[in-house]
Formats: structure tokens, C-alpha cells, sequence
């Protein structure tokens, strides 16, 4: 009995987790689906927002480092600290700042070309915001607090110990990155369905050319469509950020996203929702039972070998519009 | 001036599609080879080779083979990191299994074995294509890496967990191990360079590399026409892996002597030869060359600059490196999608008419 507690417990945990992926791969779909680009950057630019963040509320200067070398000075620190609220909201600012230079620099240039070239332009833009983040920053790990509740919950360990005789340990973070991005996605429906802009995006997302024809700005639509991701990318930052420290790794997690982008298909929300919380409790039913057996650390690969074996029977993904191809 | 092709006459098909179609430029290629053979292993010293002429050489091998993949036959794939893992494991594998048998052919043999792992990962290319082959190629990377860390049959149950080369000789001379002089593992990848752009060159321009050209392009229009979609992949993924293999192996065994799996071919390694063969350019065999060397030279000479020049502290440098990386990159799609491949060929046409504009 234990043992399927013990299951469930792991199953639950998969559910977070899976929230967090999807949160990621959401920035993704929306980028994919407004114009046609698959932005690798997106893991880069959450730890690039996190990092940001950290920044902004710890007062640091930036490219604190950089000008000490180049001037011999000792900058460190602002004598100020910034208030969780106002550093989010400064934070989003730099994202759209960002956007708004991406799409003048980078996106403006390469339109029409073929849609690989575009995805190099974004692993040449994560390699390029991994440096500036760094550089601006520093690349020691930092600790990320904006005031969610963390550690395991002991309401919930309570009651179902009294319920059930098997405390269930669950973090208190993961429940409310769960409502949070539950909240997103519900903001993100809403500004898509009902407001201006957000119908202009769809029908971007739907035919270029017949957007531009009816007075659509392409330019807009696309800066929107990337300060939107960015904001995407703050939230996982956050989220992910005060889990597990701002650091490097961070950017991983995008790797992560993939598979759950191959499950749920490029263009579908509710596929990036669903394919997460899949492979979410997948990889860890997987490492929970078979794990054990061949040496453990499959949560690697599993994601991807499911994702791959997956393809192969449903190559445009659970919720992906199907590929039809004319010659 | 420089391009003379007034008085070069071709009478025959043979002589018109031959490699090098102009009397100069094979001439031109010839001397390079003459001077990579008979000039540079006597001059060569250690911080040359070990910094830039084997990697340099080591990953033309590797760019060699993912252009075969990926230029011509247009399946993009970022698990080139684990099937250079796959070369490696097997030579290391193959070299303290059968220690009397040459050295050149263990790396042969690891090429093949790398084929056969690289086509079984190939197989989903029928099904699916683009971005979604693209990251179906990472579960390569991540599982084939992950094995090589779990099963200690891969690193024969060696505490460390890591493979180390043991010494072996060619003609006498010993190529890998730490008594191998650098001319030696200079000219062991060089043999191994040349193999490997003679063999490329010669399939992308025959039948079979144009039934890769022809998938690249429309594969549903090469179907049409009678190419078969499941050779044509898997010879290209076959291939491709093939050549990988080989720089996988020659990067562990002769290059770095020793290796840690996670560390020397992880995910930043497939990217590494991407983006050499998207600096380099795409479909072209002199682009696998010019992007190892702009992808090599580079960091040697940011290196050099900030901190040797500037005196800044090596993580920053290292940080900056990113940025100017991925600036690079950018600024390389923007001005030249085609890579350094394509500038060479409009240099070429220039300087044919030069100094006459027309």
C-alpha cells in the first residue's frame, strides 16, 4: 500500500513538473505560431530574465565586471535593493526592450529565409544573451526570493496522513507555479481571443500575407509576439529561478521543452500544457520504476526517446495541425 | 588575373566534371597538399598542433560529415556530439580489445560502428522531417551519452569513469598516447582530413549524392522521379555518421588522449559543428573547411586579444567569447547565409575578371 502511495506521491510531483515544462514550452508555441520561427533562445532568455531580475532587486550595477576591467574601478552594488513588484515590472520592460531589438536587428534581416536559417539565428541569440547576461551580471549562482512560499507543505502532509496513513510531501512552490500557470495561460486565451491585438496575432499566425494585406503591421505583431514570450520567459525564470537558484543550468530546462513541444505539436497551447504534464509524470514513473534497474539519471533522455518513439506514430504531435504537402 | 581559364580546354565529359575544373585551382591544391605533407610536420611544434592544426583537422573531418547530412542531404541533426561519443567508445573499445591489430583500422571500424548507431537514429527521418527530426536527433545526444556514463562496459569498469588511449603505433611511429609526437598525430589526421574530403566530394557528386541533393530540395518530388526516400536517407545519415565517427575517434584517441563523456561530447559539441558547417556553408565541401578553421581560430584569437592583450580576467573573456560568438553567427546569417563557402566562390569570380570589371 505504501508503495502506491509512494507512486501517486511520485505521479503528483510529475504533474508539477510538467507544469514547469509546459511554462517554457509555451513561449515557444507562441513564437512558433506567430511567425514561424523556432526560437532556441527561449531556456537563455528565462535565465536572462531571472538573471534580470536578480539584478535589478539586488541593486547590482551592470557590467559591473566588464567596466572594473577596462577601468581598473571596484563597482559592485547600488546602495539600493528593489522591491519584488517593481524589479518584475522593470524586468518586463528589459524583456520588450529585448524583443524590440531582436526583431530590429535579427528578425527584420532574415525575413523570407529559409525557416533552419532562422533557428541558427536563435542559437546564435541564446549563445549571444548567455554572454550578456553573464557579462552584465555575473556568473556566479545567485538565489532568486521574490516572496512564493516555498518547502514542503505541511497542511497538505497533515491531512493526508490522516486521510490515508501516507503524508504526501509536496512543495509549496510547485502549487503555486500550478495556479500561476494556470492564471497565464487563462490571461493568454483571453488576450488572444478578445482584444485587438490579440486577433491581429492569430491572424498572423494564420496567413502572412493575408495580415499584411489588411493593414496588419507585421513589425508590431512581431515585437508584441516576442515581449510576450519574453514575459512568458520571466515567469518560468521565476518560477524555475526560486526552485533551483539562477544559474546556468536554467537555460537547460528549453532542452526540456523541446519534447514537450514533438508531443503536443508545434502550434497548439494546450498541447504545450498537455505534452509537459506527459512527459512530466512520464519521466518520473519512468525513473520510479525502470530507473532503479539500468543505473537511474534517465530523465536525460526519456523525454526525448518518448517523444522520438511517439513521432513515429503521429509525426505532427498530439495537438499539431497536420502536415499536408502538395507538390 | 589570378583565375586563368583562357587556354584551358576541356574534350571530354570526364575532364569537364572533374573536381577541380580549372588548371590553376588544381594546381592550387595540389601545392596546399604538397605543403600540408612535406613542410608542415617538420616545422610543427606542440602549441601549434594541439592548439589549432588538430582540432582544426579533427573537426573538418566531423563538419565533413554533418554537410554530408545536412547540406546535401538536408536532415538537420544536433546529435552529432553523441555519434562523435559513439566513434570514440568504439576505438577505445576495439584498441584494448584487439591491441596487435593498426590503429588505422580500429578508427575505420569505429566509423562503421558509427554508421550502423547513426542509421538506427536515422530511421525516423522517414516519418518525420525539419525542426521536429532536428530535436528527434537530441534524443541521440542525450541517450547515446547517458549509456556511455551508466554501463561500465563502455569504460571497461575503470574507476575514473573515463577512457584513456593506450599507445599505438603506425609504421613505427607511435600516433597516439602521450609519446606520440605532434608531426605524427599531425599526419595520421591528415591522412584521415584527405580520406575523408576525397570520399565525400567524390559521393556528393555522383549518383548518390545527387539522390541526396534531390531529397534535400523537394522529397516529394525526388520520390516521384524514382528516388527512393528510405536509401537516400539512411546512405546519408549511414555516411554522415561515418565521418563523425571517425573525428570522434580521432578526437578522443589521437587528440586529447583522454575523455570524459559528458564533458567532451555533450550538446555543445553538435552545436560546435553546426555551426561550422552554417558559418562554412551549407553543401559545400571547402565550406567544412573554412568553417573548423573560422570556428577553431576564433577563440584562439578572442583569447589572445582580451586576455593576453587586454589583460582581463579569463571568465569575462570567456563570457565576452559567447556574446561575439553569437553575434558572429547572427551577423553571418544577415550578410551571407550561404557561408564562408560563398564568399570564397564570389572572391573566385572577381578575381577571374580582375582587373577588368567585365
Amino acid at each position: 500500500m505504501d508503495q502506491f502511495f509512494f507512486a501517486a506521491e511520485v505521479f503528483i510531483n510529475g504533474l508539477m513538473t510538467g507544469v514547469m515544462y509546459s511554462l517554457v514550452a509555451l513561449g515557444f508555441v507562441l513564437i512558433y505560431k506567430a511567425s514561424g520561427v523556432f526560437n532556441y533562445a527561449q531556456g537563455v532568455m528565462a535565465l536572462f530574465a531571472a538573471l534580470t531580475l536578480v539584478g535589478i532587486m539586488d541593486g547590482q550595477v551592470p557590467f559591473s565586471h566588464l567596466i572594473n576591467a577596462m577601468f581598473g574601478t571596484h563597482l559592485s552594488n547600488f546602495s539600493w535593493t528593489v522591491g519584488p513588484l517593481v524589479a518584475i515590472i522593470l524586468t518586463a520592460g528589459v524583456m520588450v526592450l529585448l524583443a524590440i531589438l531582436i526583431e530590429k536587428l535579427v528578425l527584420q534581416h532574415l525575413v523570407g529565409q529559409e525557416p533552419i536559417i532562422l533557428f541558427m539565428a536563435t542559437i546564435g541569440l541564446a549563445y549571444f544573451l548567455e554572454g550578456l547576461g553573464d557579462v552584465m551580471w555575473g556568473a556566479d549562482i545567485k538565489t532568486l526570493d521574490v516572496g512564493l512560499p516555498q518547502g514542503i507543505s505541511d497542511t497538505i502532509e497533515q491531512a493526508t496522513a490522516n486521510w490515508f496513513g501516507y503524508g504526501f510531501f509536496i512543495d509549496r512552490l510547485d502549487i503555486w507555479a500550478t495556479f500561476i500557470a494556470a492564471l497565464l495561460v487563462a490571461a493568454l486565451v483571453a488576450f488572444s481571443q478578445y482584444t485587438k491585438q490579440g486577433r491581429a496575432m492569430r491572424a498572423v499566425a494564420d496567413d502572412h500575407q493575408a495580415a499584411l494585406s489588411v493593414g496588419i503591421s507585421l513589425q508590431f505583431i512581431w515585437i508584441m509576439v516576442w515581449s510576450i514570450a519574453g514575459f512568458v520567459a520571466l515567469v518560468a525564470g521565476i518560477m524555475w529561478g526560486t526552485k533551483s537558484g539562477v544559474q546556468f543550468s536554467l537555460s537547460l530546462i528549453a532542452l526540456k521543452a523541446l519534447p514537450v513541444l514533438m508531443l503536443g505539436g508545434f502550434t497548439s497551447i494546450p498541447g504545450a500544457i498537455v505534452g509537459g504534464l506527459i512527459i512530466g509524470v512520464g519521466e518520473k514513473m519512468f525513473e520510479f520504476w525502470v530507473g532503479p534497474l539500468v543505473g537511474g539519471a534517465t530523465e536525460n533522455w526519456f523525454a526525448y526517446v518518448l517523444a522520438l518513439i511517439f513521432l513515429v506514430f503521429r509525426p505532427q504531435g498530439l495537438f499539431g495541425e497536420r502536415i499536408i504537402e502538395r507538390v | 588575373m589570378f583565375y586563368r581559364e583562357a587556354g584551358d580546354f576541356k574534350t571530354s565529359y570526364r575532364d569537364d566534371s572533374q573536381t577541380f575544373p580549372i588548371r590553376l585551382d588544381r594546381w592550387g591544391y595540389y601545392a596546399i597538399l604538397a605543403v600540408a605533407v612535406l613542410v608542415v610536420p617538420f616545422v610543427i611544434n606542440d602549441y601549434w598542433a594541439s592548439a589549432i592544426l588538430l582540432p582544426f583537422l579533427i573537426y573538418s573531418v566531423a563538419a565533413i560529415g554533418l554537410n554530408v547530412l545536412t547540406g546535401y542531404a538536408g536532415q538537420v541533426s544536433l546529435g552529432t556530439g553523441g555519434f562523435m561519443a559513439v566513434g570514440a567508445y568504439a576505438v577505445y573499445k576495439l584498441m584494448t580489445a584487439f591491441p596487435e591489430v593498426n590503429v588505422v583500422i580500429h578508427i575505420l571500424l569505429a566509423g562503421g560502428i558509427t554508421a550502423l548507431v547513426g542509421i538506427a537514429f536515422g530511421l525516423p527521418s522517414l516519418r518525420i522531417k525539419g525542426f521536429y527530426l532536428a530535436v528527434a536527433t537530441l534524443a541521440a545526444q542525450f541517450f547515446l551519452v547517458w549509456l556511455f556514463n551508466k554501463v561500465p562496459w563502455f569504460y571497461n569498469y575503470s574507476a575514473s569513469g573515463q577512457i584513456t588511449a593506450p599507445e599505438r603505433t603506425v609504421l613505427g611511429w607511435a600516433v597516439t598516447g602521450p609519446a606520440a609526437s605532434p608531426a605524427a598525430k599531425y599526419l595520421i589526421c591528415l591522412a584521415f582530413v584527405v580520406f575523408a574530403a576525397w570520399m565525400a566530394r567524390n559521393l556528393t557528386r555522383g549518383m548518390i549524392g545527387r539522390k541526396w541533393m534531390a531529397i534535400r530540395d523537394m522529397d516529394i518530388a525526388a520520390e516521384i522521379i524514382g528516388v527512393n526516400p528510405l536509401t537516400a536517407k539512411l546512405s546519408a545519415f549511414g555516411v554522415s555518421s561515418f565521418f563523425v565517427g571517425i573525428a570522434g575517434a580521432l578526437l578522443f584517441a589521437v587528440y586529447l588522449g583522454a575523455a570524459e563523456v559528458t564533458e567532451a561530447f555533450g550538446i555543445n559539441k553538435s552545436f560546435l559543428v553546426l555551426f561550422m558547417v552554417i558559418i562554412g556553408g551549407l553543401g559545400s565541401i571547402f565550406g567544412s573547411f573554412a568553417g573548423a578553421a573560422f570556428m577553431v581560430l576564433l577563440p584562439v584569437f578572442l583569447k589572445n586579444l582580451l586576455v593576453g592583450g587586454f589583460g582581463w580576467p579569463t571568465d569575462l573573456a570567456a563570457h565576452i567569447e559567447l556574446m561575439i560568438v553569437g553575434a558572429l553567427i547572427i551577423f553571418f546569417l544577415i550578410v551571407e547565409p550561404h557561408g564562408l563557402a560563398r564568399l570564397w566562390r564570389l572572391v573566385k569570380e572577381k578575381l577571374r575578371l580582375w582587373p577588368f570589371p567585365h
